[in-house]
């Protein structure tokens, strides 16, 4: 019963906020929904502490058949267990205190009612998504967040570029859905159900098959796996199909903390965990994940060092700490992939959330050339923050029992995993997570530098401008500039003053420091220590006891490099953006090719609207004007009317007696049919 | 079954209707065609209640001997059933769509409204060869009608090039039945779905029934009256186009192609995927260039239709059923797209979609519903689109791998074509004063779009209720399938290690 308010309420709350908005007002919309969202949280948290006392056992609460055709049904059913429980705590915490953030952050809005319903929309979604018991239903939580992500993006609607990227990201996304349809249909012949369980406990034995696809004859569980993760891949943003998050960051800011940070975007990282015990069928498999997860960590982290737009740094940050969560599953460590997915949610919705804070106080401005010394007008916003820092950067020491912040346990026992591994895959990875994680602390600290330190750079952003001379920016004018020359910025406050946010704003990220201060310290035992953890996965994930205990017992040099790294990204960051300002600007300078070439993403914006748009839009119009009108119309109905004499002239003659003619036609063959029939019975 | 005569009711009523129709003033013989599709609507809903899922094959059977060999034959299975009660939900619709938007020769209108609800009724009960092909063939002349006294300024060209198509297969078609009748010596459908023609006749029938049905569907290549058919007809015939008679074209296919030609159909599955598969691409990426309205969707049905053929050639119970399930959903859909269109059309009399823009600014309703019509057309789970789109594709690959990857680019595409539509309809700024002006849905356009947006939901969350009917009778389809089933393209090989494995999940 606990589980259905927990996953339905949020629906109810929906509907009632976006079909009953215009009618109830805007505070009862926010009220309902948040409530729900409130609801939820509580009855989550004694869940997942029952999985953690290991008093509680995987259930299957049915809901009703949804399809059923042939050997094949689905239902409507709501599962949970140890896997579940983790997400449905991270789903409701991060979502009530979102909701309750946008109390504040909406506030000049109009359309608040909408925004709420679309919020509540997408958490039932992704409960939906976390409570699957068949591969279908998931799919359905997959598109239902896709779409809610898609209404959020564009929430407002009237900036072209958010609709743009609205649109962006559900296309991209359906690439990846493309991949998960099909790995759904082979499944379902491989296997003959789309039930998880079912599939995960017949995997085993379908480990060295082979199957046919496309004509070629190919592992079945390779096959499977990639095809799945292809969806995984979409969803959580991985190369190639990353280009939409950063884009998506057009959404309020709310959005992004919670669906392209928290939430969402680890729905792949869910479903490879969901699906590990198939996944471990599969070492070609694991690998491409590993691969996959390496670079696009990496990737990720190199654009976000070159980024000025607050949002955007977090959000290439977001998917290179995907990339991490990816190469931890492909090495086999499951439990710290999940774990970096529970401490990331905390870290990563207060930084987002933070970074909102700030925007607020700047008047929308999201440019952070145009930020510094905001650490004494907004102590509380730069209190937070540097707490989200600490964690994603991963300071900690473990020594004795140890204390870090969140980012410390999980990305730790990440890079570790990755080292004991000892494939070729996990080694590259260790490396590749070492550098990131000195990148990690480049970006992050660079972040803090330039917007809480230096002098205040006010005076030559636009928004503030307008703010100084009385004009109102609406709320949907919040727009990153993304020009990518780090020309220096005259410094000046101007004679603004930032205004320190709302409690309704402060209270959610106060908390959600908590959760990036403690996340890790508390749960590190269960998710991946060689003891806990086991009893507390119980075999619904793969969990591997051997890679906790060889994590445990590794080279001291193994477990310190991270933290090396961290330090000498904290130093770089310092001697550019505070000892020495003018460096980042040498540094481009010096080396013009490479700074372009980060600052563009990587080109992959321009290499897909070369290689996929455009080709799309030039073959759409070669069918249409060549095809339909140039060959088929000309050949068929046209070049017809001609080979028989009727020309068109002729045929405006006979437009008034075709259809007479037609019905006689009809009629004459009837006749005829008729005569036949009856010649032939006698 | 009662005593009445309710699928000679089916087809009277209506027709009834609509001659009285002809004798009254235009605002009475909305009235009058209103109720009549009414009461239709009533009869479908007792039918579909009825009706024993488990019961005979065929069921409210009438017959009387019309003379000449042709009875009066009529019966319904599931299939025939489904389909009769989404004709009947959509014409009171079409009715209301019409109610502002005709203003000339309104009794005349309303008549050929009725007289071709009455005629796709007959299509679908009818149980004999000729009587069906009557009512097939007969109910597209007041489609033609439609089109060409009430339709756009290029009518003309429009229902001449329908014309041309349909006249063509219909022709074959005709054929191909006077051969049937001659070599099965019965005309009745029942009797002939149980007929086995020898194998190479059955290549030449199958070829002739393709001609017609490929053109109602419409397939590629046969497809591009559609578009112009679509652009000239008034909304209400739009809706019934792709609503109702492109389904007559799986109607046949399933009807006719399948059970009575099973080696013809077999020997056509790479063709059939082919086309379906080059109809999905092509024609998904002609929509995503299109700059009118009803065009852009028109394109989209033709890439749904192949959903259609890839889930009946792949000759499985998901593909079949699956199949059923895309003609039912694409009936709504793609009517509630048309009926969209025709609001905004009332309002502005352009389809250009560069006129509109910003329209979620004055008419928030009307955003709402279009946003559940696109999604529900771009698949979404928990619309109709869904169900039948998943279970034609999850066929489509038991029979081919390449045909399901091919079809299933249908996702990416039609996701781009629509949600570009929707931006460029309802998201950005009003640019134009005239649309700015516009005012949101009517009570009566909420009356309209409301319903079909419940169905929808309906069908996409519990398509148990439309499947059961149908079950049994995919099954009987099936069985005669069972000889020329494609075997598929997957091989399984099991590797050493799975030999101990139990078997039982195979299948």
């Amino acid at each position: 019963m606990a589980l259905k308010l927990i996953v339905f309420l949020p629906l109810l709350a929906a509907l009632i906020a976006g079909l009953g908005g215009r009618w109830i007002g805007k505070t009862a919309a926010k009220s309902v929904t948040t409530g729900a969202l409130f609801i939820g949280a509580i009855l989550s948290w004694p869940i997942f502490f029952q999985y953690i006392r290991s008093s509680a056992d995987t259930a299957v609460v049915p809901v009703f058949t949804w399809i059923h055709s042939g050997t094949l049904t689905v239902d409507w059913a709501l599962r949970i267990d140890s896997l579940t429980a983790v997400m449905l705590v991270v789903v409701t915490t991060v979502s009530s205190l979102v909701h309750l953030y946008s109390w504040g952050y909406m506030e000049e809005d109009p359309g608040q009612p909408r925004f709420f319903a679309y919020l509540s929309l997408f958490s039932f979604a992704m409960m939906m998504l976390v409570t699957a018991n068949s591969l279908v239903q998931m799919f359905f939580g997959w598109e239902g967040v896709g779409l809610a992500s898609y209404l959020l993006i564009g929430f407002w609607y009237h900036k072209p570029s958010a609709n743009a990227a609205a649109l962006k990201a559900f296309v991209v996304n359906r690439i990846g859905d493309f991949g998960f349809s099909l790995g759904i249909f082979g499944t379902f012949l491989v296997f003959g159900t789309v039930s998880i369980p079912a599939i995960l406990a017949a995997a085993p034995g379908m480990a060295g098959s082979t199957i046919g696809f496309a004509g070629m004859h190919v592992q079945t569980m390779t096959l499977l796996c990639l095809l799945l993760f292809v969806g995984a891949m979409g969803k959580s943003a991985q190369l190639p199909l990353h280009t939409w998050l950063p884009d998506a960051m057009e959404g309020p800011t709310p959005v992004s903390a919670l669906i392209h940070a928290a939430t969402m975007v680890t729905a792949g990282v869910f479903m490879v965990c969901r699906l590990s015990p198939m996944f471990e069928t599969s070492p070609t498999a694991m690998h491409v994940v590993t691969w996959v997860g390496a670079i696009t960590c990496f990737f990720a982290a190199t654009v976000g060092c070159a980024q000025n737009d607050i949002k955007r740094v977090i959000a290439y940050s977001t998917c290179s700490q995907l990339g991490y969560m990816f190469f931890a599953a492909g090495v086999g460590a499951y439990g710290a992939a999940m774990f970096h997915l529970f401490t990331h949610a905390f870290f990563k919705a207060l930084l987002f959330l933070g970074a909102g804070s700030v925007i607020h106080a700047m008047h929308h401005e999201q440019d952070m050339r145009f930020y510094g010394a905001l650490r004494k007008e907004i102590p509380v916003t730069y209190w937070v923050m540097v707490i989200g820092t600490l964690a994603i950067t991963g300071v900690g020491i473990d020594v004795g029992p140890g204390f870090g912040f969140a980012g410390f346990w999980s990305k730790d026992a990440i890079i570790q995993s990755a080292w004991v591994s000892g494939s070729v895959a996990g080694t590259f990875a260790f490396w590749i997570g070492v550098i990131v994680a000195l990148m990690t602390s480049f970006y992050s600290w660079r972040l803090v530098f330039m917007t809480f330190f230096g002098p205040p750079r006010w005076a030559a952003s636009e928004h503030i401008q307008h703010a100084l001379h009385g004009e109102h920016d609406s709320p949907d004018e919040e727009h990153g500039d993304s020009a990518h020359d780090s020309h220096r910025v005259a410094t000046g406050s101007g004679g603004y003053h930032p205004h320190e946010s709302p409690l309704t704003i402060l209270v959610p990220i106060v908390l959600l420091a908590l959760g990036a201060l403690l996340a890790g310290q508390l749960f590190h035992g269960i998710f991946v220590g060689p003891n806990a953890a086991p009893s507390y996965w119980r075999g619904i994930i793969a969990f591997s006891r051997k890679i906790g205990e060889a994590v445990e017992s590794s080279a001291l040099w193994v477990k310190l490099s991270p933290t090396i790294a961290m330090l000498i990204g904290l130093w770089i960051a310092w001697n550019n953006y505070i000892r020495d300002p003018a460096a980042p600007g040498r540094f481009v300078a010096m080396f013009p090719a490479v700074y372009k070439f980060v600052a563009n993403k990587w080109y992959f914006d321009e290499l897909y609207h070369f290689l996929f748009v455009r080709p799309a839009l030039w073959l759409g119009r070669l069918f249409w004007h060549g095809g339909d009108e140039g060959t088929i119309d000309r050949f068929g109905p046209h070049g017809a009317a001609y080979a028989v004499g009727i020309g068109n002239r002729v045929t405006f003659r006979l437009q008034s007696g075709y259809l007479y003619s037609y019905a006689l036609v009809m009629l004459l063959g009837l006749i005829g049919a008729a005569s036949w029939a009856i010649w032939w019975a006698k | 079954m009662t005593g009445l005569p309710w699928l000679s009711l089916l087809i009277l009523v209506p027709l009834f209707f609509g001659g009285l129709c002809l004798f009254v003033s235009a605002n009475g013989a909305r009235w009058l065609a209103l109720i009549g599709t009414l009461i239709n609507f009533a009869i479908s809903i007792y039918l579909w209640t009825a009706y024993d899922p488990n019961g005979a094959q065929w069921q409210f059977v009438e017959k009387y001997p019309l003379g000449g060999g042709v009875n009066w034959a009529l019966g319904i299975d599931g299939i025939a059933l489904v389909l009769i009660a989404l004709t009947a939900f959509l014409m009171p619709i079409c009715i209301g769509a019409s109610w502002r938007a005709i203003e000339k020769r309104v009794p005349e209108y309303m008549a050929y409204f009725l007289l071709m609800e009455a005629l796709i009724m007959g299509s679908f009960e009818a149980q004999d060869l000729f009587l069906f092909y009557i009512f097939f063939e007969g109910g597209l002349i007041p489609m033609y009608l439609i089109i060409g006294v009430w339709g756009g300024i290029e009518r003309i060209k429009a229902s001449y090039k329908f014309f041309l198509y349909t006249l063509f297969g219909s022709v074959l078609m005709l054929i191909a039945m006077i051969y049937m009748a001659g070599t099965a010596h019965t005309t009745s459908i029942p009797a002939l779905m149980a007929f086995d023609f020898p194998k190479q006749a059955q290549t030449f029938l199958f070829l002739a029934f393709l001609a017609s049905f490929a053109v109602k569907l419409p397939m590629w290549p046969v497809h591009t009256w559609l578009p112009d058919a679509h652009v000239q007809a008034p909304t209400a015939g739009s809706v019934i186009l792709a609503g109702v008679l492109l389904k007559l074209g799986g109607y046949g296919f399933i009807r006719f192609s399948l059970p009575m030609f099973p080696e013809g159909s077999a020997q056509f599955i790479p063709l059939m995927f082919v086309l379906s598969g080059i109809a999905v691409v092509y024609t998904s990426l002609v929509a995503l260039v299109q700059r009118d309205m009803k065009k852009l969707i028109a394109y989209s049905s033709v890439a749904h239709m192949a959903f259609v053929t890839f889930g009946l050639f792949a000759m499985n119970r998901q593909g079949i059923e699956g199949a059923l399930v895309v003609m039912l959903s694409h009936g709504l859909v793609s009517g509630a797209l048309f009926l969209c269109v025709g609001v905004v059309y009332d309002r502005l009399h352009t389809r250009e979609i560069d006129r509109y823009g910003g329209l979620s600014d004055n008419m928030p309703g009307y955003a709402l519903l279009f946003m559940v019509f696109t999604m529900a057309s771009v698949g979404l789970p928990g619309t109709s689109g869904f169900v039948g789109e998943f279970l034609s594709l999850i066929g489509t690959y038991r029979a081919s791998s390449w045909g399901a990857i091919v079809a299933t680019t249908g996702i990416i595409l039609g996701a781009a074509y629509m949600l570009w539509l929707y931006w460029r309809i309802c998201f950005g700024s009003l640019r134009n004063a005239d649309a700015a002006a516009m005012p949101d849905l009517s009570a009566r356009e909420w009356w309209l779009l409301a319903p079909i947006a419940a169905a929808v939901f309906w069908m996409g969350i519990y398509p148990e209720s439309f499947i059961r009917p149908i079950r049994n009778d995919v099954g009987r389809v099936l069985t005669r399938l069972d000889r020329v089933a494609p075997a598929g393209d997957s091989h399984l090989t099991l590797g050493k290690g799975a030999m101990h494995m139990n078997m039982g999940t195979m299948h």
